[in-house]
This record gives C-alpha cells, sequence and structure tokens, in this order.
C-alpha cells in the first residue's frame, strides 16, 4: 500500500493558509473550493483521506478531499452550520486554515484488474470523487468502471457538469437516480441501491466503495452482497464528530475505532456490525 | 532514609533546578494538586475517607506528610491542562490571515505523585506521545516532568489499585520514590529510579537504609495492599463489554446516571478535549484554545443531524466501555488505573467495579429476570 | 429476435417456474413497441395489462393541479409495470408515460385471471411472484420516504 500523505509535527497542530482560488456553486447549500497553499509545499492527499479546514474566528471542521487540481486541493463542502457556512461563504481571496491531509485511503490497487464499482448517495459522492477521478485518468488499469450515483432532485446532484462530460466521453457504467423529480427530468427515478441490482459487473470479481448517508449504505450493501460481493470487497467512508483529526481529543470513536486515525475508509466487513448498534 | 525534614531540602533541590514544583495541598475540605513552596504546604497529619459518593478529610494525628489516597486532582491537570492554547490566528488586512504556534509552557514540572498516577501518566503517554501524532503542548509539558512517586500507606475504600497492578508500590517509570514510615521514628525510603534521580537523591541529607528500615517500608505497602478491599475481575474485560453492548444493566445505571460529568473530571487518564476559538472584540485576532471536554455531554457526539448518543444510558455505556474495552483497541493498555476516585465523586455513587460485575453477571445468567 | 417463450424464461419475475406454467403465461402474451413520450395508459383508465419492460424507461406518473405532471417513479428494463390488472376494480391508479423508445412484453390480464382461475397452483406462483416485486418497491419508496438526503438540522 502506497504511503498515506502525512503532515509534519507543526501541520498537525496548527494550520497553513491556503486561500480560495476557485469557488463554484453545486447545489443549494454545496459549493466547492479550490485552496491554493500560500506558500510552502502543496499537499498530496490521497483520495479518501481528508483535512481540518478552519474559518477564521469561527472554527475548524473535517471535509472529505475532492481532488487535486495542480498544487490547490479540491474540497466540497455542504452548508450546515456556522463554521461550514462561513467556508461556503468564502469568497475567492479569502484564506482558510488547512490541517492534514488525515485518515487512510480508499483502496484502489485492490480493484486493479477487477471491476471497480462507485456507489455514492447525495453528498458522498464528494470523498468518492478522487477515487474516480483517479480511476478515469488510469483506466487500463481497471476492467470495468461503474458510478452509480443518486441524490434527492435534480439540483441537489454534484459536478452535473463533469458528470454529463462523463456521459459523452464513455469509458464507464454511469446511472444517475434521484429520489424525486423536477418538470425537465428524464432520467431514472429510485433509490441509488436500486441501481446496483442491473449494473452490470462481475460480483465475483468487483471492489466497491460506498458513501452515503448511513442508512443509504447500509441499504446499498444489502443490495451489493445480494448480487454476491464479499463484505471484504465493500468499503464504505465512515463518519462521526471529529474535532482534532489526530486521534488526541477522543469524539471520533466508534466502539474500538478513531476514525480519524483507522478511518474514515472501512470494509463493510469490519463495520458490519458496528453499523448495527443504535447509539454507539 | 530520609528525615522528614528532608522534604524541605528536596523541594528546595527540585525548585533550584529551575522547576515548578507540584504536589499535595489542602484547600477548600479537600486534598488538591498545586504549586508548593515548601513541606508546609503539604497536607500534614491530614488523611482521608472515602466511599461511594463520600470523601472528606480528617485529622490523624501522626503527622504523616502523605497518609491519604486519591484526591480529586491528578496530575493531568498539570500534563494535559483543562484550558490551553493550540495556535493564534492573526489577520494583517485585508482577506489575509497568519496562524502563530503558541508559547512554549512555563517552567518544567516536577510532580508528586501517587503508583496508581504513575501508570496514569503512562495511559496518557500512549494517548498523546506513541499514535501517529504527538500532541506537541503535552509532549512538552511531558519531556522535563521530574517524577516523584510516593508509595501508599493508607488506601482509600474506593481504591482498587492492586486488581490492576498498578499499585500501592511503585515499579519504576519514575526519578525518585518515597516510602512514609511512620512507625514511632517518621522516615522515609527514597530510592532513585533516573540518573537525575540519583542527582537530586545525592544532594540531600540522609542516612543509608538498614535492613530494618527496608522492611518497615515494605510493610507499610504491604499493609495497604492488604487492607484494599474493593475488587475487580479484570478476565477479559474487553470481550465482556464487547458482548454486552445490549445488557439491560445499562438501563439501570442510566436511572441513575446525571451524565454530570464528575467522573471524567476526575479521572486521570480521561483526555477528551474540544477546541473553540476565542476573539478579539476587533476581530483581527482570534485564539484557538483546547478544553477539556466529556463524553458525557450530548454534544460530544453530535453531527449534522444530531447527537449519535442522546440518551445517558447511551453515554454511560461508551464511558464505560471505553475506560474498561475499547480503549485497549485504541491504545494497547486499559484505560482506568483503580484509584477509585469516580466512585467517590460520583454524587450518586455509581461504582464501576459494580457495574462491571453486574454485567459479568448478567453474561452468565441470561434468563434471570432483571 | 428472440421468441416469447425465450423472453420470459430469462425474465426474473418468472424464475423457476415449470416450463408448463411459462407456456401458459406466454399465451397471454405479446410483444410491444412504443416511441418515446407514448402514453401507455392514464390514470382511471381500465386496467388490463401489465408490462414487463425489456429495453427503455416508462415514467409513472400523476398530475397535480398548479404541479403538472410529476415524475414519481421510473420503471426500467427487467421490471414490471402494473398490478392495478390484479384487483377489482381493474382500473390504472397512476399515468405511464414512455421516456424513451420502448420494447416490452405485454401481458393480457383478463386472459391471465382466467387461467389463475382454472389452475390454482399457477395463482400461487405467480401471487407470489408478484407479492415480491411490490414488496421490494415499497421497500424503496419507504427509503425515500425517508428523506436521508435531507438536512435534518435545519427542519
Amino acid at each position: 500500500m502506497s504511503a498515506l500523505a502525512e503532515p509534519s509535527l507543526a501541520e498537525a497542530t496548527v494550520p497553513r493558509p491556503f486561500a480560495v482560488a476557485e469557488r463554484r456553486r453545486e447545489t443549494a447549500d454545496t459549493w466547492t473550493l479550490e485552496l491554493e497553499p500560500l506558500g510552502g509545499p502543496a499537499l498530496t492527499p490521497l483520495p479518501g483521506q481528508f483535512t481540518m479546514l478552519y474559518a477564521f474566528g469561527i472554527g475548524e471542521v473535517p471535509i472529505s478531499v475532492s481532488g487535486r487540481n495542480g498544487e490547490r486541493l479540491v474540497q466540497t463542502v455542504r452548508a450546515v452550520g456556522a463554521v461550514t457556512e462561513a467556508i461556503c461563504a468564502s469568497e475567492p481571496g479569502a484564506v482558510l486554515g488547512v490541517r492534514g491531509p488525515f485518515g487512510n485511503a480508499w483502496p484502489l490497487e485492490l480493484a486493479e484488474g477487477r471491476d471497480l464499482v462507485i456507489v455514492a448517495g447525495g453528498i458522498g459522492l464528494a470523498p468518492l470523487h478522487g477515487a474516480l477521478e483517479h480511476a478515469l485518468n488510469h483506466r487500463e488499469r481497471y476492467r470495468g468502471l461503474t458510478l452509480l450515483y443518486g441524490a434527492r432532485t435534480p439540483a441537489d446532484l454534484l459536478y452535473r457538469v463533469e458528470l454529463a462530460e462523463l456521459r459523452e466521453r464513455g469509458g464507464l457504467q454511469l446511472e444517475v437516480t434521484v429520489d424525486a423529480a423536477d418538470e425537465q427530468w428524464r432520467g431514472h427515478v429510485g433509490v441509488v441501491p436500486k441501481l446496483v441490482g442491473r449494473a452490470g459487473f462481475d460480483p465475483r470479481d468487483a471492489i466497491a466503495l460506498v458513501v452515503g448517508p448511513e442508512i443509504m449504505m447500509r441499504y446499498a450493501i444489502e443490495a451489493l452482497a445480494d448480487r454476491g460481493i464479499a463484505a471484504d470487497r465493500m468499503f464504505v467512508s465512515m463518519e462521526r464528530n471529529m474535532r482534532c483529526g489526530l486521534g488526541h481529543c477522543g469524539h471520533c470513536q466508534l466502539g474500538p475505532t478513531l476514525i480519524c486515525r483507522d478511518g474514515p475508509v472501512y470494509s463493510a466487513a469490519a463495520m458490519a456490525e458496528l453499523m448495527e448498534v443504535r447509539e454507539l | 532514609m530520609l528525615e522528614p525534614g528532608a522534604l524541605d531540602a528536596l523541594i528546595e533541590a527540585l525548585a533550584g533546578r529551575g522547576l515548578r514544583v507540584v504536589g499535595p495541598t489542602v484547600r477548600d475540605g479537600a486534598i488538591v494538586l498545586d504549586e508548593l513552596a515548601s513541606a508546609a504546604d503539604l497536607p500534614t497529619g491530614v488523611g482521608d475517607v472515602q466511599e461511594p459518593g463520600g470523601y472528606r478529610l480528617f485529622e490523624r494525628g501522626d503527622g504523616a506528610f502523605f497518609g491519604y489516597a486519591a484526591s480529586p486532582h491528578s496530575p493531568k491537570q498539570f500534563l494535559f491542562p483543562a484550558s490551553t492554547r493550540l495556535f493564534r490566528a492573526r489577520r494583517n488586512g485585508g482577506a489575509a490571515v497568519e496562524f502563530e504556534e503558541p508559547d512554549a509552557p512555563e517552567r518544567p514540572l516536577a510532580l508528586f505523585v501517587r503508583p496508581c498516577e504513575l501508570h496514569a501518566i503512562a495511559v496518557q503517554d500512549r494517548v498523546f506521545l506513541h499514535g501517529q501524532h504527538v500532541d506537541r503542548d503535552y509532549a512538552s509539558r511531558r519531556r522535563d516532568a521530574f517524577l516523584v512517586v510516593v508509595e501508599c500507606g493508607s488506601p482509600a475504600s474506593t481504591c482498587f489499585c492492586t486488581s490492576l497492578g498498578t499499585g500501592p508500590e511503585a515499579e519504576g517509570g519514575y526519578d525518585l520514590a518515597l516510602t512514609e514510615v511512620v512507625d514511632g521514628e517518621h522516615r522515609f525510603l527514597a530510592r532513585a529510579g533516573s540518573e537525575r534521580g540519583a542527582e537530586v537523591l545525592a544532594a540531600l541529607p540522609q542516612r543509608p537504609a538498614a535492613d530494618a528500615d527496608r522492611a518497615a517500608a515494605a510493610e507499610v505497602t504491604a499493609g495497604a495492599r492488604d487492607s484494599i478491599s474493593r475488587r475487580l475481575d479484570t478476565g477479559d474485560l474487553r470481550g465482556l463489554l464487547e458482548r454486552s453492548r445490549e445488557s439491560p444493566r445499562w438501563d439501570e445505571v442510566a436511572a441513575r446516571c446525571l451524565t454530570c460529568a464528575n467522573c471524567t473530571l476526575v479521572c486521570p487518564t480521561c483526555f477528551c478535549s474540544s477546541a473553540e476559538d476565542v476573539t478579539s472584540l476587533d476581530g483581527t485576532e482570534s485564539e484557538r484554545v483546547r478544553r477539556w471536554d466529556t463524553c458525557f455531554s450530548i454534544d460530544h457526539s453530535y453531527i449534522h443531524g444530531g447527537a449519535i448518543r442522546p440518551s445517558s444510558r447511551a453515554r454511560y455505556r461508551q464511558w464505560l466501555t471505553h475506560k474498561f474495552g475499547t480503549w485497549n483497541d485504541q491504545f494497547g493498555v486499559s484505560g482506568c488505573v483503580g484509584c477509585g476516585r469516580c466512585i467517590a465523586w460520583c454524587p450518586v455513587g455509581i461504582d464501576v467495579t459494580e457495574e462491571l460485575a453486574a454485567l459479568r453477571a448478567a453474561e452468565e445468567v441470561p434468563d434471570a429476570d432483571h | 429476435m428472440q421468441t416469447i417463450d425465450e423472453l420470459l424464461r430469462e425474465a426474473p419475475l418468472f424464475v423457476a417456474l415449470e416450463p408448463a406454467q411459462l407456456e401458459l403465461i406466454a399465451g397471454c402474451a405479446t410483444n410491444v413497441h412504443f416511441e418515446a413520450d407514448h402514453v401507455l395508459f392514464r390514470e382511471g383508465d381500465p386496467a388490463d395489462q401489465f408490462y414487463l419492460v425489456r429495453h427503455g424507461s416508462i415514467a409513472l406518473e400523476t398530475f397535480a393541479p398548479a404541479r403538472g405532471h410529476v415524475l414519481i417513479e421510473t420503471v426500467e428494463p427487467g421490471e414490471v409495470l402494473g398490478w392495478s390488472w390484479l384487483f377489482p376494480p381493474y382500473r390504472w391508479h397512476f399515468d405511464a408515460r414512455a421516456l424513451t423508445e420502448i420494447r416490452a412484453t405485454a401481458f393480457d390480464g383478463a386472459c391471465l385471471r382466467g387461467k389463475c382461475d382454472d389452475d390454482p397452483a399457477l395463482g400461487y406462483a405467480l401471487m407470489t411472484r408478484f407479492a415480491r416485486v411490490m414488496i421490494e418497491r415499497l421497500q424503496w419508496t419507504r427509503m425515500r420516504l425517508l428523506d436521508v438526503y435531507g438536512n435534518v438540522g435545519a427542519r
């Protein structure tokens, strides 16, 4: 497994200033920011990792890395509280603090030579975007490549322009669905797990990456398991309250594991039992 | 062997090395940890009586300096302070923001601790120093800390260090160890545990320890060991707690637990923290401050949408399971050192040894009515 | 171009039915083809058929004043459209419109109901399969009701 990008001792505690180079609105409450380092080397996160983003005077939150654009970090943020609202409101030129990258990465090397199946719901496509990008840039390493993606309504879909381009380009199986349609929508209407039944992949030789609200992940894993994918061939990204990202604050515990340190990527086999325990 | 008077010399010697000497002292009817100017600051002739939900001091009448057990304070007050600055952010006109590291902490520490507290420090070392990331603040305070461990002669009824192998004797990990003997002749057996410990010891007024002295000191800790009545069956606690996730016992303890967080405050190994921003009035400067946090707060498990553990049942289960079970998965050691503070300082007297025994009993008789 | 028999044998809906049973069902089936935007049926129309979609996507819709046509769900290849033929008053509850070009197998409801009356074993086999389809649809619909993507904190 390739070495994870790790911050030095200083970077782990004190943020580095990054400027917002570009800001794109994805949906009513979600923006994608491209962050440029102000002095110092660029960060080299692997798909699946996250950073702690700091908004001056307000606070810090863990945000998954969606990709890299040259020296820039590409991160998609949903405004759900004071800190994320401040981050989403940051115009180009504004400075945010960045610590990280932290956590582990999607096991893409496991999928080489196999069918890679990416299943995303809502904002869940953000932490998977880096994996998708990597697979597209190294398409020959993977046999089949499938993206099954769904959101609440067409207006809630992320990366719409990019998805349309992907559809044109081909080279992967792309199915997008919504829970509820609008007047223009002519695609699938239904939940993401429903797409799993018909998707073309060989369950005996496939690796699945799944991210979405926990309920959706449970059902998607069930649907993938029904197709015949083994629990240790499916991977999820887990989320809990996170304050430090260093394994020191005790918040991101999920039973025996610390998500910032042992995750956020876990195999479905490791999470199956824990996901069933209420209020864990 | 040291005379009682040598304690002043010890404190002076430590202060002379530029160390901030911290040890037990009486305040507000309890023994707390604070800076010591001399041996006169120590709780001389003071003893304590502890029980579930109860703590009080009394006059021993024998002039012992260390005739008591665990206090509501523990070394974490100084190695892992309740409030400490993580970094400072400064706006330099316009949008630019600069980040500064905090100032280094003041003088290094010299701490008077108990054997169980020595183990607690080792547990926190695992969390803050031996993981993938090192906590800078803890590392800087810990690195030069001089540890004086005082073996126990007067355990409380709440102590159960013997079940966890953390006392009443001290076995390594210290700079200096003292055992107080008050059998007619008031004296201390002193042993060095490190080079600088030996240096400090060599400079104190002393006489060589005779066999009788060693025997007397051994009797003190042996007596302490015998008088510890609270026991904990530590057999596969990790497995027990993993299997007990749905035990009805959690509902029972939840009916009593106030989620007041006293246990996490007094526990010498609890390390949960949170961070918040303190901004200057003109908005140009913001400090990010780390504060103690507790898994008993609803906020602890909050993610957008709500708390993962809203019920007190889930929060008590989290604390006990973490302390005795999943701490092993996360850090390779038990989180508990058997000091019994949580038992004494719980306002409703919840006893962790009793709760664990009940969980074990519930397992063995699965069909019994609860 | 597959025969109806071949199509039925491959369809998940009819899996593990005996050849004789498949033959009975095939007797009530015809292959159909629709252009995109063709309206297959409207709410309230007599429901005498159900469809097994082979190619294309059909929109299940309803019409609401001021909202216009509301797309409820899409029915995809391999899925069944319609169970109103099973119970009186045999009327459609929604509109169905082809979103794309459609190739499907249409089954005559009255014909099948008659054969099920004559052959209870066939009736039972078909009912259990349809029940399964309905339960699955219900599960997915419940999941949409959960509104998992909604921002709970904002409610």
